[in-house]
Order: C-alpha cells, then structure tokens, then sequence
C-alpha cells in the first residue's frame, strides 16, 4: 500500500502541491487526473522518489521512502516500474535491448535466460520481431508499449504511468489502456496512472483521484466521481471551459 | 545552502551592496555544487560496483572517436612549427636546433593544450549534448528508477576515461606533430635527419615528458568533469541544450589554458 500524507512542495514561489492526502491500495488501479500543469507529475515524482517533499511523507508498505538514500532507496525502486511520459528510451540502444537494460543491470539472469524474458514482453505488448529496431524508427504509439516492456521486464510489484497516453490517437489510446488493463489482470501489479484522458480512464481505473491545485479534491471508484457533485470534477469531467466560482471550491 | 539577497527589499544606497552579495554567495554555491559533482563522481570511480562495459564504451566515445583529429590537427601543427621555427632560427645560424624547439614545444605546451582543446570540442561537446538530451527526456530519471545511479553510470566512466585516453591521445599528438616538423625541416627545407633527430635526444628530459603527462592528465580530468556537469544541469528543451553544449566548451577551454599556466609554472 503506498499512502501519501500531507504532501507539500513549491518551486520557487510557486505552490504545487499544498497537502495532498491519498491512500493507493495494493493489486489497485489507481489514476490521478487533472488538467495540464496541477502537479499530477509532479505528484507522481514524488511517489518514485525523484522529487523530495517540502512537507509530508510518502510512505510504501510502511516505509517512509521520502527519508530514503541511496542503496536503500533504490532497494524500494527495485520493486518500481515506471512507464514516463515520452518513454524515455534509450535512443543509442535497440528495442530489445531498451527492454533488456533492466535485467543486464539489476538481475543475474544469464543472457539466455534474458533474451526469452525480453521476447516474451515484446509477444505481450505486441512487439513480436521489432527487438532490432531503433526507438527512433518506430511510432510513438510502439514506442508507449516499448517502454510498457521495459517496465515490466523486471516483474514490479508497483508501476507508475505518467500519462502514457499522451500524443497518441483516439484507437491508440484504447489499444494501450486495454493493454495495460490485460497485463495488470495477468501480473495483478498495483498499478498508479497519471492521465487526463476522459473519460476514458473510467473504464480502466479501480479508483479515481482528482488533483486541483495542488489538493485532492475528489477520490473514489469511477462512478462515484462521475456523479461527483463538485463542480470542478464536474467542469473537468465535461471539459467546460467556464471557471468555478472561488466559493465553490473543494 | 545559500540563498541570495534580493536587493529590492533592501535600503536604496544598500542595494548595489546586496546585488554584489547575491552574485557572489550564487558563484559560491556554483563553484560548491561544481566540486561535489566532482567529489560524488571520483567516489563512484573507487567505490563498486564498477561499470566496465561503460569504460570501454566511454574510451571509445572520448579516444578512438578523437584519433583521427588528433592525427591530423597533430600532423599540421608540427609542419607550422616546424616552418616558422626554422625560419626563426635561420636568422641566428641556429637551424640544427629545429628538432629540440619542435619537440619541448609540444610535449611541454602545444600537444597536451591542443589535443585537449580539440577533443573538447568533438567528445566533449557530445558529452554534453548526450547528457543533456538524456535529462530532457527523462533517461536520466529512468536510470534512477531503475536503482541505477546516474553518476555511476554516466560520469566516473567518462572522467575515468578521459585520464586514460587523453595521456595517450597527446602522446599521439606529440609523436605525429614531431614528424610533421621533420617532414617540413628536413624533407622540404634540407635540414639533416641526424641533426633533427639528434639534438632531440641531447635536450628532451625526462621532466619535459612528466610535464606532459601531468597536464594531459589533469585536461582528461577537466574535459569530461566539466562536460558532463553542464549536460546535467542544462536547462529546458533543445535551447537549454545548445546552451550547455556551448558553455561547455568555453568553460573548458578556458580551464585548459589557466590550469595549463598554473601547471606550467609549478612543474619543473
């Protein structure tokens, strides 16, 4: 279980987040939606540990891992994948091997054992035989499932999606969303995604959280925040560009 | 940390002051952000795991990627040596000591100077570049979420083999550069071999090499020490990129030529 308390963190003068709360289940898909530039990133930085906190904790089975360092640290991300949002290949290195680096680096497989393990996540994001490409030569949509073998080459116990979704088109965006759905249902990791896609994200999500401003200002399954009487969840929900008054928010 | 005065908030007569203070205690904090960079990166370099197969791929990256330079810019600048040096001494009747002034010109100064100068300027550039597109794009934050230490993995390797490859590219340089001045001096301006090559031997010191050495060695620490700290903390997007790449290399160069005064006037 990954809990979250009191998350504080500004850049300069400016307050990203001002205290977020939020309690992500294990085996859960959690997403975290809310419009460009409200810290969802920002947030889920934190929960990797990339980002310190000014204020608060995060905390992963129990473990403050915003006091971590170093060896004890990448001792929690051992059990991270992170799929980011340009997937963040390594462009001086093949598709196979991309997906290879975390096992090459972390693990003691042998080079056998790591080549079956790398064509069998290429076979389930539907990559079978593209393994000698170069990132640059293939289409961002592949590049998106790319990086969803290489975050799951390893067999995390959590993988983080920060908006995994973006740039890609309407049928790509469900292609992936179903793909990440199949592999949770097959590796029942807990899965935390970061997206604005609506409303799409309903019907992959376990549950849903809405970060405005800095603040959670909504958590719940789908459907309860679809009927969500808030009226920014409600604005975001519907994509209305007309504000929400001052008094009527949170 | 420090954190700078903002000279608004201070007295108008005062301001000038605090300013000054600012821009100071921020050349401080760069100059302490610079060494710890440097610190953190030689701790990797003697703590393991060590990274081999990065080694290999960096010698290849910052070495054998300079050779050919090294060769050519090498090759001209002991045939201009060798030409203006001889014109020189042939005005005081001193022609047969071309070989000895071609030859402490280089090892001493020229050849650690310009090849270091000249491999700033292909792999160190490209130190930065990569660096810098690599934090861009968040490779550097995939490393890290792969419990890979970025600084393990990407700088000790580089600064190691810049002390490797660049003793040995200068040593090229040097060699290369004294057959350049033989080819001018006595090929084309009819010196004698013996007289080139052997006054060589009678002023070529063991010192003059270690002079050399030093300095190729502390300009293989420099290059990729500050190359890679500029790819690092470029800023965003392909601007903030270019940016870096560019104070890279002037940053570098600069280093290499008051470091290699400093050096010149402590070493023997």
């Amino acid at each position: 279980m990954i809990r979250v308390q009191g998350l504080h963190k500004r850049f300069g003068s400016q307050p990203v987040l001002r205290g977020i709360d939020l309690d992500i289940a294990t085996g859960e898909i959690m997403v975290v939606i809310g419009r460009s530039g409200g810290g969802k990133s920002v947030l889920l930085k934190h929960l990797i540990g990339l980002l310190r906190p000014d204020a608060g904790t995060v905390a992963v089975d129990g473990t403050e891992i915003t006091r971590l360092r170093g060896g004890e640290l990448d001792r929690v991300r051992e059990r991270y994948g992170v799929v980011f949002q340009g997937g963040a290949l390594f462009d001086s290195m093949s598709v196979s091997d991309n997906v290879a680096f975390p096992l090459r680096e972390r693990s003691r497989l042998g080079a056998a054992e790591i080549r079956g393990r790398v064509e069998e996540k290429l076979e389930q994001v539907g990559l079978s035989g593209m393994g000698h490409k170069n990132p640059a030569e293939i289409s961002g949509g592949m590049r998106k499932r790319v990086a969803i073998a290489r975050s799951l080459v390893t067999e995390p116990e959590i993988v983080f999606f920060d908006e995994p979704t973006t740039g890609l088109d309407p049928i790509l965006v469900n292609t992936i969303h179903h793909l990440i759905v199949e592999l949770h249902r097959k590796f029942r990791f807990t899965a935390v995604m970061v997206s604005h896609e609506i409303p799409e994200i309903f019907e992959i999500a376990d549950r849903v959280a809405m970060l405005h401003e800095g603040v959670i200002v909504e958590v719940g399954s789908p459907e309860a925040v679809r009927a969500s009487a808030n009226p920014i969840v409600q604005q975001f929900i519907r994509g209305d560009i007309e504000t929400v008054p001052a008094g009527q928010r949170r | 940390m420090f954190s700078s005065p903002t000279p608004e908030l201070w007295p108008a007569p005062l301001r000038p002051i605090a300013a000054l203070g600012g821009l100071v205690l921020d050349v401080v904090s760069a100059l302490g952000r610079f060494g710890r960079f440097f610190a953190q990166a030689v701790g990797y370099v003697v703590i393991p795991p060590f990274k081999f197969g990065r080694l290999i791929d960096r010698i290849h990256f910052i070495g054998f990627r300079s050779l050919i330079i090294v060769v050519l810019t090498g090759a001209f600048t002991g045939m201009v040596l060798g030409l203006q040096i001889f014109l020189t001494l042939s005005r005081f009747g001193s022609e047969a000591y071309l070989g000895p002034a071609v030859a402490l010109s280089l090892i001493r100064e020229l050849g650690p100077v310009l090849c270091a100068v000249f491999v700033t300027g292909l792999a160190g550039s490209a130190l930065t570049a990569e660096i810098g597109i690599m934090k861009i794009t968040e490779q550097i934050d995939a490393l890290q979420v792969m419990a890979l230490n970025p600084m393990r993995y990407l700088v000790s390797p580089a600064i190691l083999a810049g002390v490797i490859t660049f003793p040995l590219l200068t040593a090229i340089f040097d060699v290369v550069g004294i057959l350049g001045g033989y080819l001018v001096g006595v090929e084309l301006l009819g010196l004698s071999p013996g007289t080139y090559f052997g006054e060589m031997k009678t002023f070529v010191t063991m010192s003059d090499l270690m002079t050399g050495y030093w300095k190729a060695i502390s300009f293989g620490i420099i290059v990729p020490w500050v190359c890679t700290y500029k790819g690092f903390n470029c800023g965003h997007g392909a601007e903030g990129v270019a940016r870096a790449t560019t104070q890279a290399v002037v940053l570098t160069s600069i280093l290499i030529l008051v470091w290699d005064y400093f050096l010149g006037s402590v070493l023997p």
